[in-house]
């Protein structure tokens, strides 16, 4: 057991759970980022310094980023607010809640059945390692996910397009 | 099949035309059924001409090009491609050509050009004259495959190309009720024959293993005996239909709600004679089975009767010659039973000859009366339309057989000499038959013709008419004169043409038979001169209940409405919401209700589609798991 | 470096995964539904480093390499789309409103 490992988790956990059921969006964004970070302290102890570091960078420092310009942007206020609150109540709760206890309750009991072996203690994969099979093996992927990223742009840019202008 | 020599010049000359016979008129028909009624009625006609024309010619070139070739005797195969290869079944699209089917096609193809260039007259300001024509046409192929085909499937899908076709022309006004009613009840009664002939048909495949009629009348005999008998009877009950024979009878009078050169073409020359054809074809399996052919002659003779009898007290000119069609052919089944292929084939040639001629001038009479056809309406047009008459005269004495000068003479003396070896009844029923036939034709004739004027006549038949009845009245004379008894001059050109095909003429009889046969239709025209002169008042139609019976066919057509038509009507009115259709509606509700169930899922909120992909996720990993 | 567990770290995965399908189902906020994706992807590449580490194989990161990309080509569309919606009059950002493919 690695207790340093457990206690990221954990703190992860805690801070999705807070985000997910803010009624402030910029409140929200805030725990995300803490349950980034956390999930990148977990990258670190698996082992993967290069994933921590990528986590960091692009996840916390960019796409969050991204979705606080936004809340800038559309300017939600008080009322907002309040008609959330509404939103929250009761029964809107029960049937995804369902839903997700069961999915969790199979998921775990899929990935637990056959208990993974404790990994061995190895080194650190590094960014070295990760660049040669990124650009060896799975050279398609990468070209594939550019096509994807420059659809993203250009659909973006598309959609954004007349926001502000005439109609 | 052996491959033909092309060496030889002629015999390749008619394998090659022998398709074409066929393709001219098919070719033609599609042409008119493609343009869809566009073509001016000009176009139509000169199209349906020239077709016709080559199709007759080419006729005719291969008939003479066979008849001096080295084959002469024997059948000319041409194998277009083969049907169909089931195991050791096998069925070909082919030809064949002998000296039977050389006289049927040359039938065929010249009076059936004959009798479409008069319709080109005849139709020519009807408004859907390319649909009459594009039937026409077609049944003329159709009638030609049947002829010419050397297969029993093939001949059976010319059996059904006429039949439709008949059904298609008499049904051609489809506008009026009656002509639809008549053209259904044409189909039906035809229906139940083709469903023999098919039974028939299938039977013999699976007896001798092919409907090659080669091979049928090659290996036939060697059948179960009571196989052959069954499928021989079968064949006779499809030829019967056709050729509306009593019991099947019923069909032919309605029949002449068509056009009338749909009648002469189809009910008297063609198709109504496609059975006498197809028995005469197989007769070398058909001699052996003495209770098929007895049947035969007992159906011909009661037709014979019935049909004259009928014919007596008959008012519309068109069901006088629709019965009189009726009981020719009897004469032509009675034949045929009594084993006399030539007679019966004969009688074929010459009845397609003056009925032809007798329902053209009947038409001409139509036309120019304002399409008026109770004959008691009539009368006097005898100096209103002079050639006409004598075309009508010409065609009733060949009817009534007038001994000498008539083609139907000699054909009717040769069945009834053959009648007499088999039974002597079957030769005084058809002598008095014959008696009948020529009172019935010359009471037409006398009404029609002699006495005051009841309706106006006016207009002339054109050259297009004429010139086929002037042909045809000639054939109606002369026809009869390429085959005589003995006693009158020795002259056998048409039992001679046809003997390798259809075994030597059977020895002559006496004089006596002659002279009897030649008697009786004179007397019988003195009879109808002696009841229906032209008197100074306006003969009417004779009633009483018994004639009223009579002219319904003898109460046939009640009979089959009690027993067939009025209990089919009762259970389909109690099954008219169909109980299997229940069934069929059910899965239609469960189809709709489920699709509504399952469109309802599609709500267009993006979290419900999120849920359903979650619980989509949970049942595939229950699964899983 | 410690003996890391990669069985606690997929139960992490598993949670968190979860966390985030709750977080789509329930909120109706398009802001808080795209959040909620993001947090799924992040329980997915929790997932695969897990595994890298067993395996003790770069593959791992590849795929989490690969899965940002896939975020944020996917964060920019869809931070559009809620801009477009905001611009278009529909300011309250409710999913539920977008209804009008409804069968």
């Amino acid at each position: 057991m690695n207790i340093v490992l457990e206690l990221y988790g954990l703190i992860a956990i805690g801070a999705t759970a807070l985000a997910i059921t803010r009624t402030i969006p910029v409140h929200g964004l805030l725990y995300l980022v803490v349950s980034l970070l956390a999930l990148a302290c977990m990258f670190d102890e698996l082992g993967a310094p290069f994933a921590a570091m990528l986590e960091i960078i692009v996840y916390a420092g960019a796409i969050i980023v991204l979705f606080v310009f936004v809340v800038m942007m559309i300017n939600l206020g008080q009322p907002d607010q309040l008609r959330e609150k509404g939103w929250f109540a009761g029964g809107a709760w029960i049937g995804p809640g369902v839903i997700a206890a069961l999915l969790m309750g199979l998921l775990v009991y899929g990935t637990q059945r056959s208990t993974m072996a404790v990994g061995t203690a190895g080194t650190p994969i590094g960014p070295q390692q990760v660049g040669l099979t990124l650009y060896g093996p799975y050279i398609l992927t990468v070209e594939l996910s550019s096509f994807l990223l420059l659809a993203g742009l250009v659909s973006a840019y598309h959609i954004g397009r007349r926001i502000g202008g005439k109609s | 099949m052996t491959p033909i020599p092309a060496i030889v010049w002629g015999v390749s000359l008619v394998a090659t035309l022998l398709p074409l016979v066929i393709a001219c008129p098919l070719f033609v028909s599609i042409i008119l059924m493609l343009t869809g009624g566009k073509l001016p009625a000009r176009a139509t006609t000169l199209l349906v001409g020239a077709g016709m024309g080559l199709c007759a010619l080419f006729a005719v070139i291969s008939a003479y090009s066979f008849l001096t070739g080295p084959d002469s005797l024997g059948a000319l195969h041409v194998v277009l491609w083969n049907w169909m290869q089931v195991g050791n079944f096998t069925a070909q699209i082919a030809l064949s050509l002998d000296r039977l089917s050389l006289v049927m096609m040359l039938v065929v193809s010249c009076v059936g050009f004959l009798i479409l260039v008069y319709a080109c007259a005849y139709m020519y300001d009807d408004p859907d004259i390319a649909r009459f024509f594009a039937y026409m046409t077609l049944f003329v192929a159709s009638m030609l495959l049947l002829v010419l085909a050397s297969d029993l499937l093939a001949v059976f899908v010319g059996w059904e190309g006429v039949g439709l076709c008949s059904y298609l022309l008499i049904g051609f006004w489809y506008g009026e009720q009656a002509n639809a009613v008549a053209a259904r009840k044409a189909f039906v009664v035809t229906r139940v024959g083709d469903a023999l002939f098919l039974l028939g048909m299938l039977l013999m495949a699976t007896a001798v293993g092919s409907l090659d009629i080669p091979t049928l009348l090659a290996v036939g005999p060697h059948a179960p005996s009571t196989t052959l008998t069954l499928g021989m009877f079968l064949l006779l009950g499809g030829a019967m239909a056709k050729s509306a024979q009593v019991p099947l009878q019923t069909w032919l009078p309605d029949a002449m709600a068509g056009p009338t050169p749909v009648s002469a073409l189809i009910h008297a020359a063609t198709m109504v004679t496609a059975g006498v054809y197809l028995l005469a074809r197989l007769h070398g399996l058909f001699v052996l089975t003495p209770a098929a052919m007895l049947a035969c002659a007992v159906v011909g003779f009661v037709t014979i009767l019935l049909a004259a009898g009928s014919a007596l007290v008959q008012t519309d000119i068109k069901r006088i010659l629709a019965y009189s069609t009726m009981s020719q052919l009897g004469y032509m089944y009675l034949a045929l039973g009594c084993g006399a292929w030539h007679a019966a084939m004969f009688h074929l040639v010459t009845h397609a000859f003056f009925k032809a001629l007798l329902f053209m001038a009947a038409g001409s009479i139509i036309l120019r009366v304002h399409h008026e056809q109770d004959i008691f309406k009539m009368g006097g047009l005898r100096k209103d339309m002079p050639w006409v008459f004598t075309a009508f005269l010409i065609g009733s004495a060949a009817l009534a057989g007038l001994p000498l000068i008539t083609a139907g003479y000699f054909s009717k003396e040769l069945i009834l000499g053959s009648a007499y070896e088999v039974s002597p009844i079957f030769w005084a029923g058809a002598l008095f038959g014959a008696f009948l036939t020529s009172i019935y034709i010359f009471r037409c004739v006398f009404i029609v013709f002699w006495g005051g004027h009841r309706t106006h006549a006016h207009g002339r038949s054109g050259m297009a008419m004429a010139l086929p009845m002037a042909i045809l009245s000639v054939l109606a004379i002369a026809g009869g004169w390429m085959e005589m008894p003995d006693a009158i001059a020795n002259v056998h050109i048409f039992s001679n043409l046809l003997s390798p095909v259809l075994g030597a003429l059977p020895q002559e009889h006496g004089t006596s038979l002659l002279i009897v046969g030649s008697l009786v239709p004179i007397a019988g025209v003195t009879i109808a001169w002696t009841l229906w002169r032209p008197r100074d008042v306006a003969p009417t139609p004779a009633e009483s209940p018994a004639i009223a019976t009579l002219r319904a066919d003898w109460g046939f057509d009640t009979l089959y409405d009690r027993i067939f038509v009025r209990p089919f009507m009762v259970l389909a009115h109690l099954n008219r919401r169909d109980f299997i259709d229940r069934f069929y509606d059910l899965i239609a509700a469960l189809t709709q209700g489920s699709g509504q169930a399952i469109a309802r899922l599609q709500s267009g909120q993006v979290r419900r589609y999120a849920g359903w992909i979650a619980a989509g996720t949970v049942a595939a990993l229950c699964l899983a798991v | 470096m410690n003996a890391a567990d990669p069985n606690g770290a997929l139960i992490v995965a598993v949670i968190l995964f979860s966390l985030g399908a709750l977080g789509v189902l329930v909120r109706r906020n398009l802001l808080f539904m795209l959040m909620s994706t993001e947090v799924m992807l992040n329980a997915a590449c929790l997932a695969f480093i897990a595994a890298g580490n067993r395996w003790h194989l770069a593959d791992g990161q590849v795929m989490f390499i690969m899965i940002v990309a896939f975020a944020a080509a996917e964060s920019a569309v869809g931070l559009a789309i809620i801009l477009r919606m905001h611009a278009a009059g529909r300011a309250t950002l409710d999913a539920d409103t977008g209804n009008r493919l409804g069968g």
